[in-house]
């Protein structure tokens, strides 16, 4: 039966072959449009969130829902705010009711009364998506639905999502979530419709207190950029190598 | 707020203490049952196998059987999925636009490969049985039997010599393809627990033990469940003898498997031990390590999933089965209460993980819980409800039924490698 | 050779052919990786500029001093002066809506978006307690702010 073997393998063989040619059109289709983009890189985008500014009032929130078509009465949100207080017999309590919309207008946290004599210190901590350089969510997406452009922004095809979650559950900020009406994955991108019009991102406007920058990495000019730069700054969970690019002034031990 | 625009996760996620905004429970019971389900094809195929493969004669009905239960599980491993997409009618892009970095890119082609290779199998065992219908068939009146013809015409492929060296042939590529087979099935199902070890996002998931434990439980799910379904097939089949034939008719069948039985479960224990112990020594590991997500895993697996984990998982559906198999004098009732109990643990165990790692928040500062719907008010609820997973259990039976009667598994005269 | 063995293979070859087939229907050209990475460049290049061309809802003060010049100059004068129009009076996108489309835009004159500043939440050190606050129960209950407060320049009393 030897020659059977032979016969068979060689089929066989033709037959894988024959499967993995097309295979290869699978990676590396437009190499100009690559060349291309990696040339044209003069734009990074990052984020600067400065704690020491922000009074809570949660008009960015409302501004993101607004600019970006997220139903104002869904729980879920772009970009929140989060509230910490610490007290002077060392808890931490957190809370972000409605991710922050509605402001932070009582001193009650999830029915507890907090009296401001046992304050030691609080604050409010505005997060959003840190359009990390090494993006969990892209490398688990199963069909290519998200992606990073070249100036590393992360985008969602909205077209092309299939709703498996799998996004959603590897990004260690929690920043994913499902649009209730388009049924796909959707998180920040910094206004990506609004920051390559030479507009800034909505939350960064209506914030009057300047605790929200956005900043070109790629221009030493940029005063932000220069901030990031030569002050004393740092990122949410960088254990996860994820490379987060929303740096924060003012960030406290007991944030999560 | 209309019915379509409720976020999905929103109506059986109740959070604790401090929750991110947009965390819900957002992988639920239909993400159990696919791992489940995915294990039960694979433990059925490998099950298969140990008799093609490796010659345990003693397997060989029950090997059958379990080649055409596995696929019968095959179309149901990818239905949770189905229920669960938020866009099920791009189902098929994952096959068109894979994304190979991500281990459920992988879905696609391995359950497609592995559905080959089942089908594949099923076909050369079964070949001489589907001409040799042909035959008997052949000017048999009636619309029905015309049907099966035409059914048996397609199913030979155009493959009609049944001289001794094509016989001959068909059983060596029966067994060429369930050995690749076994490496497909482990694949199959050790990439579902790749699927949750590589999520470095999640405490409870991230391990590399994960895609090992999964694959050792899978096996012990689809070995338990085809001793089970065939313990119950032939039960019936003796006891509907019993009432034409007799006692003697029924203590054949009784016989015989009584070593099929004992050789199945010693695979069976094998499996099982491997998988607790794995399971063990990542609790102990992450104990010893006390890494940051410690203090929150601590308080959810001895508080909160205490009883689901240590009470239910390890001793009702590890320890007490196991004892109850490796005990003296076992009797076909103490293996089918063990078995139910091993495949009720195996189903705790997929809970555990999949529930258990969306049970505490990202900011390890608070819980969520999960209230699993059980009586639907919407297709959401129905779909991610205990209405969807019973769909999901009961579907492969339906399934088996229909396809074993054209590729009859339970009887001895066909199928002889 | 019983060449029947092959015969599952070429149905196997025959499924892999007919997912090349509907590839080549249902798959944008444009799908494909466009960067240096396969891992994070992955995509349907069109999907990009569809975010670019995603519509526009805020324009920001500098549009809304056209027409309204008088309350942004009361409004640059005082306390409020870094407030957006629009995070009161909502965003009176996308382009060419207020006033073509809608005339009014709608005006929030609501206690509770003044309270977002304002309600006294007593924390030391805070960049909110730099701002002047109340105690909600003790003024004015039930009362809107705007009755007293001018919201443009606070300073100034309605009354």
């Amino acid at each position: 039966m030897s020659c059977s073997r032979r016969d068979f393998l060689k089929d066989a063989v033709s037959g894988a072959a024959a499967t993995v040619l097309p295979l290869s059109a699978f990676v590396f289709l437009t190499t100009d449009e690559a060349k291309a983009a990696i040339a044209e890189a003069k734009v990074r985008w990052a984020f600067l969130v400065d704690t020491t500014k922000c009074v809570g009032c949660g008009l960015c929130v409302t501004a993101c829902k607004n600019e970006n078509e997220i139903p104002y009465d869904a729980p879920v949100t772009r970009t929140w705010v989060e509230r910490y207080v610490v007290t002077t017999d060392g808890r931490t309590l957190a809370d972000s009711p409605d991710g922050g919309r509605d402001g932070f207008t009582t001193g009650t946290i999830r029915d507890e009364e907090i009296d401001p004599e046992n304050v030691a210190k609080a604050f409010f901590v505005p997060k959003l998506c840190n359009q990390c350089d090494n993006p969990a969510c892209v490398q688990v997406c199963p069909v290519g639905a998200t992606y990073q452009t070249h100036d590393g922004v992360v985008l969602i095809d909205r077209e092309w999502c299939i709703g498996c979650g799998y996004c959603i559950m590897a990004c260690p900020y929690g920043v994913r979530f499902f649009h209730p009406e388009h049924k796909v994955a959707d998180k920040c991108n910094f206004c990506y419709h609004r920051i390559t019009k030479g507009m800034q991102p909505a939350c960064v406007d209506s914030c009057a207190f300047g605790a929200r920058r956005i900043a070109n990495l790629r221009d030493p000019d940029d005063p932000v950029t220069q901030i990031i730069t030569t002050e004393r700054v740092a990122v949410l969970k960088d254990e996860y190598g994820t490379k987060p690019h929303v740096f924060y002034i003012g960030l406290d031990a007991s944030v999560r | 707020m209309s019915q379509e625009a409720i976020v999905h996760g929103v109506e059986w996620t109740a959070k604790e203490l401090f929750v991110y905004p947009n965390e819900f429970i957002y992988w639920s019971i239909q993400i159990v049952m696919y791992p489940y389900m995915t294990g039960l094809v694979a433990g059925a195929f490998v099950l298969s196998s140990l008799y093609h493969v490796f010659g345990q004669k003693d397997l060989k009905e029950i090997a059958q059987f379990s080649l055409v239960f596995s696929l019968a599980l095959l179309p149901v491993a990818a239905l949770p999925l189905l229920l669960h997409l938020q866009q099920p009618l791009r189902a098929m892009e994952p096959l068109l636009t894979p994304h190979f970095t991500s281990a459920i890119a992988a879905f696609g082609i391995v359950f497609t490969a592995y559905g080959l290779i089942v089908v594949s199998e099923i076909w050369f065992v079964y070949r001489e049985y589907f001409v040799h219908q042909l035959e008997v068939l052949k000017g048999a009146p009636g619309f029905w039997n015309a049907q099966r013809r035409i059914a048996y015409k397609v199913l030979t492929v155009g493959a009609r010599d049944v001289s001794e060296e094509a016989i001959a042939v068909d059983h060596k590529a029966a067994k060429i393809l369930a050995g690749i087979g076994i490496p497909v099935a482990c694949f199959l199902h050790g990439y579902a627990g790749f699927i949750f070890g590589s999520v470095k996002a999640n405490a409870l998931w991230m391990s590399p033990l994960m895609p090992v434990i999964f694959i050792m439980s899978a096996v012990v799910s689809g070995i338990a469940l085809c001793m089970l379904t065939y313990i119950v097939i032939m039960e019936w089949q003796a006891f509907r003898k019993r009432r034409q034939g007799g006692a003697e008719a029924a203590g054949d069948i009784k016989g015989a498997e009584k070593e099929i039985i004992s050789k199945a479960t010693r695979y069976l224990l094998g499996f099982l031990i491997a998988a607790i112990s794995l399971e063990l020594l990542d609790l102990i590991f992450r104990g010893y390590t006390a890494m940051k997500s410690w203090d929150i895993l601590r308080t959810v697996m001895y508080g909160k999933d205490f009883i689901n984990i240590f009470v239910l998982q390890y001793t009702l559906g590890n320890l007490v089965p196991f004892v109850l198999l490796i005990l003296p004098g076992l009797t076909i009732r103490r293996t089918v209460v063990a078995l139910l109990l091993v495949l009720f643990g195996v189903f705790m165990m997929r809970w555990n993980v999949v529930i258990g790692g969306q049970a505490f928040s990202l900011s390890f500062a608070g819980y969520m819980h999960y209230h699993i719907p059980v009586i639907p008010h919407s297709f959401e609820t129905f779909k991610e409800g205990v209405l969807g997973a019973l769909t999901v259990i009961a579907t492969p039976f339906v399934l088996f039924w229909l396809i074993n009667k054209f590729v009859p598994s339970l009887r001895r005269d066909i199928g002889e490698v | 050779m019983k060449r029947h063995v092959l015969h599952p293979l070429w149905v196997a070859i025959g499924l892999v052919g007919l997912i090349f087939l509907a590839r080549l229907f249902v798959v944008p050209d444009d799908f494909g990786v466009h960067g240096d990475s396969f891992t994070y460049n992955y995509h349907r290049l069109s999907n990009v500029q569809e975010w670019r061309d995603f519509p526009v809802k805020y324009q920001g003060r500098d549009s809304c001093v056209e027409c309204h010049e008088d309350n942004v100059r009361t409004q640059r004068r005082g306390p409020h002066k870094r407030i957006q129009c629009e995070n009161c009076h909502g965003p009176s996108g996308p382009s060419g809506n207020h006033p073509d489309e809608e005339e009014y835009l709608p005006l929030n004159k609501e206690r509770a978006l003044c309270m977002r500043c304002h309600a006294s939440l007593e924390y030391p050190d805070a960049a909110r307690s730099d701002l002047p606050s109340i105690h909600d129960r003790r003024h004015k209950r039930r009362r809107e702010c705007v009755e007293c407060h001018n919201p443009h320049d606070p300073r100034e009393d309605v009354e």
